[in-house]
């Protein structure tokens, strides 16, 4: 009995650092990968504050009027002025749609009939 | 096998021999123990051996794990992976609606280590094509001197920097940068100052704060907790924007030598725009300037918004004339002195052109001709310790607390005595200093109805509360004051239709260094609220050394100067900030009222 117990043991002891090792190699890979992602993220998050860089300085004030002005042929732009703020009372009520006809309309002898029939 | 103790056939013979048999029994006895005493010792010395096998094994691997400690670079265990990495350096600034005033990008720094340089010569040669401020001679110098490391520049764009690799020498190297940029270059200059590099490394440098708000809150900028949470201003890009560029226009045709104007919310001393003219570009920020005759404004660095502190002329009138009406000395239909020109001991105050509002002249008049003796009386009611707290409270005594670097070191200028004569010139604006920034704190205490308010440069969420410096009722009256210096006073062209602006003109004489004032150059300050039946904003504009050449005579009282172009501002800026116009009363058409 005893000797099959030590086999065990010594087979379970195996096992075990069968699954040690293999849980080392894993859990490293894991933080690596998670390591490129992070250096990912961060490559990413730099774009992004370049291409947030940029957006503001193509949006910014000076060239921004400066295009207003060169395309005011198709775009009309004007400084925004007091003059443009309007009234509720100067919008017009949205024209109705036509109701739905669903009942037959009779247009028997509406037009105007050839005097020679009368 | 086990040997018998006493073997039959052995103590037999022994009988017969008559020897004792007992003897044999010992001698057996004996060497079976020997034979037990050697097996033991060998085995203990193999257990021995064993147990120092073990040791031996157990301090070898001890001391080699601590030979490789000893030996090694240190590494924190690792149990999970590293959080986000710090990318921002240095938190961006962005403006009230979230639009990016400064923020950082990445760049590289260039550095040569001339010991494994291929062709020093060469090199400088083509470093000295990019980039053209550097010398060909000089570089290759510094590149043979002997020396193993030099900067050769601090930030680079990619263009050059492609140019560098393309040389393809060995020697030269690049270290990577985080850089300050200004997306909106001269916008805001003076507000967001600028940025430099402190300690530097070949990884890495840190980007100090220079100037401006930069500087005055480089500790929250830098902090790495709050790294990626932008710093949010009040400041309202639009509305900066278009002021810069009314201010600009107005300064130059009037060609004033600079210009400063203030928005500011009177309710909770947000500024939504600052702006000093001339000003310079934050990604490029010009040296100061060293030669000792020159006068501070004379370099684009300074902020006269906050710096400037001048004389702020018949502006503060209105303070004198509110804190008597918060006194009961007097209400606005009150007659007072006004004959000009006023004698008190040896001096001589006079009108502006000598003119004589007088001999009586109502208190609101007095505001909206801007009657210098008619205030003159109105501080002598008053009194100078009276006066003295009054402007203490309104922070006329303190630098300004604004969150600029600049702010504390611009401190008004206190007459050191105060006798009854700077009591009259003071209650006119002359003889105390302060900056146009003052006077809009000040004013927004008027406008807000009469609570002090702390001038701010950070969005603040919510109301603010402040000390009251004067009742509601006291400044609705100034306020209704200031608007009939707009509608029949000094500041008739500061009539911007809607928006009932309510406004005080200054005009003062420059002091000269040596003593005394110029006769020719002056300070125009316009400084008004709006719309006049709500107050909502004050705006103060400030031009230094303005000229109106429109009539036929030149011009320099502020009505002609600083008024039109506050106007023009009020009327461009206004609509951005989303204050509608107020339509005025129609009159009630004629034939509708009969019938009624």
């Amino acid at each position: 009995m005893r000797p099959v117990l030590y086999v065990l043991t010594f087979l379970a002891i195996i096992a075990l650092g069968f699954w040690a090792y293999r849980e080392n190699y894993a859990t490293q890979a894991a933080l690596k990968h998670v390591e490129g992602l992070q250096r990912q993220i961060a490559d990413l998050r730099e774009g992004l504050a370049v291409q947030r860089a940029e957006w503001a300085y193509l949006n910014r004030p000076d060239r921004l009027r400066e295009l207003a002005t060169i395309n005011f042929d198709r775009l009309g732009l004007l400084p925004m002025l007091p003059g443009q703020f309007g009234t509720p009372g100067q919008i017009a009520y949205p024209t109705p749609d036509l109701p739905q006809i669903d009942m037959p309309v009779d247009i028997q002898g509406t037009q105007p009939q050839p005097e020679s029939d009368l | 096998m086990r040997t018998p103790l006493r073997p039959l056939a052995r103590i037999l013979h022994a009988r017969q021999q008559g020897e004792n048999p007992d003897t044999i029994e010992r001698e057996n006895l004996r060497l079976r123990h020997e034979a037990m005493r050697d097996k033991s010792r060998a085995r203990a010395e193999f257990r021995l051996l064993v147990l120092g096998l073990a040791f031996f094994a157990a301090f070898t691997t001890i001391g080699a794990r601590m030979g490789l400690l000893a030996a090694t670079e240190p590494v924190e265990p690792r149990a999970s992976a590293p959080g986000a990495e710090i990318i921002a350096q240095r938190a961006d600034i962005v403006d009230r609606n979230g639009r990016i005033l400064a923020t950082n990008i990445t760049t590289h720094a260039l550095y040569a280590n001339p010991k494994v340089m291929v062709d020093p010569k060469g090199v400088a040669q083509k470093l000295a094509e990019i980039f053209p401020d550097m010398k060909a001679k000089d570089l290759e110098r510094r590149f043979t001197d002997g020396r193993s490391f030099l900067w050769v520049r601090k930030v680079l764009s990619p263009e050059q920097m492609q140019r560098v690799h393309e040389i393809g020498d060995p020697g030269l190297l690049f270290g990577p940068r985080e850089m300050r940029l200004y997306p909106n270059g001269t916008l805001a200059a003076h507000v967001l100052g600028g940025t430099s590099f402190g300690a530097e490394g070949v990884h890495s440098a840190e980007v100090i704060g220079t100037a401006g708000i930069e500087k005055a809150l480089d500790a929250r900028l830098r902090d790495p907790a709050q790294g990626d949470k932008p710093l949010t201003l009040s400041l309202d890009l639009s509305v900066q924007a278009t002021i810069e560029e009314v201010l600009y226009a107005g300064m130059t045709m009037l060609n004033a030598k600079g210009a400063a104007a203030i928005l500011m919310d009177v309710r909770t001393g947000e500024i939504v725009a600052l702006t000093s003219l001339p000003t310079f570009d934050p990604n490029d920020r010009p040296n100061p300037l060293v030669d000792k005759n020159a006068e501070p404004g004379d370099s684009p660095l300074f902020n006269r918004a906050v710096q400037g502190v001048y004389e702020l002329g018949s502006t503060f009138k209105i303070f004198a004339v509110a804190q008597a009406l918060e006194l009961g000395l007097v209400a606005p239909e009150t007659l007072v002195d006004a004959n000009a020109p006023m004698q008190w001991g040896k001096h001589r105050i006079k009108e502006f052109e000598g003119k004589n509002y007088g001999p009586l002249l109502s208190v609101t008049d007095v505001i909206a001709k801007s009657s210098n003796v008619g205030t003159a009386h109105i501080a002598l009611m008053i009194g100078p310790l009276r006066q003295q707290a009054f402007l203490k409270s309104l922070g006329f005594f303190e630098a300004t607390p604004v969150e600029l670097i600049e702010a504390p070191g611009a401190r008004p200028l206190i007459p050191r005595k105060w006798p009854e004569i700077v009591t009259i010139t003071t209650s006119y604006g002359h003889g105390m200093s302060a900056s146009p920034l003052h006077l809009a704190a000040a004013y927004a205490a008027i406008g807000n109805g009469g609570v002090m308010v702390k001038p701010t440069l950070l969005k603040r969420e919510g109301p603010t509360t402040g000390v009251r410096v004067m009742s509601e009722k006291t400044a609705h009256e100034a306020v209704i004051m200031l608007r009939r210096v707009v509608t029949e006073g000094t500041a008739s062209l500061g009539e911007v239709p809607g928006y009932e602006v309510a406004g005080k003109t200054g005009t003062a004489d420059k002091p000269m260094r040596t003593g005394g004032y110029y006769k020719d150059k002056v300070v125009n300050t316009f400084a008004s609220v709006f719309p006049a039946s709500n107050p909502q904003y004050v705006l103060i504009v400030t031009l230094d050394e303005p000229i109106d050449t429109s009539g036929s005579e030149p011009r320099r009282t502020a009505g002609w100067t600083a008024v039109p172009v506050a106007a023009e501002i009020i009327r461009r800026v206004a609509p951005i900030m989303g204050l509608r116009p107020k339509l005025e009363p129609v009159a009630t058409d004629a034939v509708t009222a009969a019938s009624n």
